[in-house]
């Protein structure tokens, strides 16, 4: 009964961790407004690599894809119609 | 009397069942991003009304436990990655142990959030039960708690659905031979378990983080 964890799922894992690090290090270094976008943008990246790897759509096909990406598609429209009054609002 | 077949009739093969059943659990997932999004939107609304209050809320929350509960839930992700990968016969023992692990992380989040919860209790943090916050800032932090406490516990809700389901698979696959329904069963709860992680990584971002460089 021998098992390894495979190298993907170990390297994704470890680079999860790294940038958890580097999140909470960045967010106290004074970047004005760009904290918040490096924020997002991190955690975007660390929802990419779940998705890719954990998730496994790296081996998926354009319908799974299709499937996945709806979810995102639906919450822009959310996001971008929702604040679209608030940001452009005088 | 015959077999029951290993797939209903509307599907032609186990792979084509497996797929159907992945597929839907991606539409699930789309579904549960919009509850979630809909919270990040009220989120955006009322950090764009109010910016400095958010700022010196977010402060006021424990960063520390949170940082702990990201490494916890990443990790327990990825003991269930390889609680998929380790889902055969020779290596269930394995698969079960891996899952048994990722259980007790879910287990140790949801005390964590438990701790916390408690100490913003005992700081008046709570909208509604005798909050308190500096006058300033009192209106912007009382929706940002607001925010904290709805999010956070709707979160924690996932998670103890995830983890029974979780605790589910263990069992069957300790108990019996695996199977290719329990395979495809194990994957959904899989897909499950890493969208709570990645809501969490999303809330982690929006809630503890803001407001600490100044």
């Amino acid at each position: 009964m021998r098992w390894h964890p495979p190298l993907p799922l170990l390297g994704a894992w470890l680079a999860l961790l790294l940038l958890l690090t580097l999140t909470v290090t960045l967010a106290y270094v004074p970047l004005g407004h760009f904290n918040s976008s490096v924020a997002l943008a991190i955690a975007a990246t660390k929802a990419t690599i779940i998705g890719a790897v954990f998730m496994e759509l790296r081996r998926r096909g354009p319908r799974t894809f299709i499937f996945a990406g709806a979810g995102l598609f639906w919450l822009g429209i959310l996001l971008w119609l929702g604040m679209m009054d608030f940001m452009t609002r005088t | 009397m015959p077999n029951r077949p290993a797939f209903a009739p509307q599907y032609v093969s186990t792979r084509h069942r497996d797929e159907t059943a992945e597929l839907g659990m991606w539409v699930f997932i789309a579904t549960e991003v919009l509850l979630f999004g809909g919270l990040i939107l009220a989120y955006c609304v009322f950090r764009h009304t109010y910016p400095e209050a958010f700022a010196a809320a977010s402060r006021r929350t424990e960063i520390a436990i949170g940082t702990a509960n990201t490494a916890i839930l990443l990790t327990s992700s990825f003991l269930v990655a390889c609680a998929v990968d380790a889902f055969t016969e020779e290596t269930r023992k394995i698969c079960v142990a891996l899952l048994a692990g990722a259980i007790a992380l879910g287990l140790l989040f949801v005390l964590l959030k438990g701790v916390e919860y408690a100490g913003e209790y005992r700081e008046h943090l709570v909208p509604g039960i005798d909050f308190s916050f500096d006058d300033k800032f009192a209106n912007g932090a009382k929706l940002f708690f607001l925010f904290y406490f709805v999010a956070t516990a709707i979160h924690a809700l996932h998670m103890l659905i995830g983890i029974s389901l979780l605790a589910v698979i263990a069992r069957l696959t300790w108990r019996r031979a695996p199977t290719t329904r329990h395979r495809a069963a194990l994957h959904s709860v899989a897909l499950y378990w890493h969208f709570v992680d990645a809501v969490w990584i999303f809330l982690f971002a929006l809630i503890y983080l803001p407001g600490r460089a100044s």
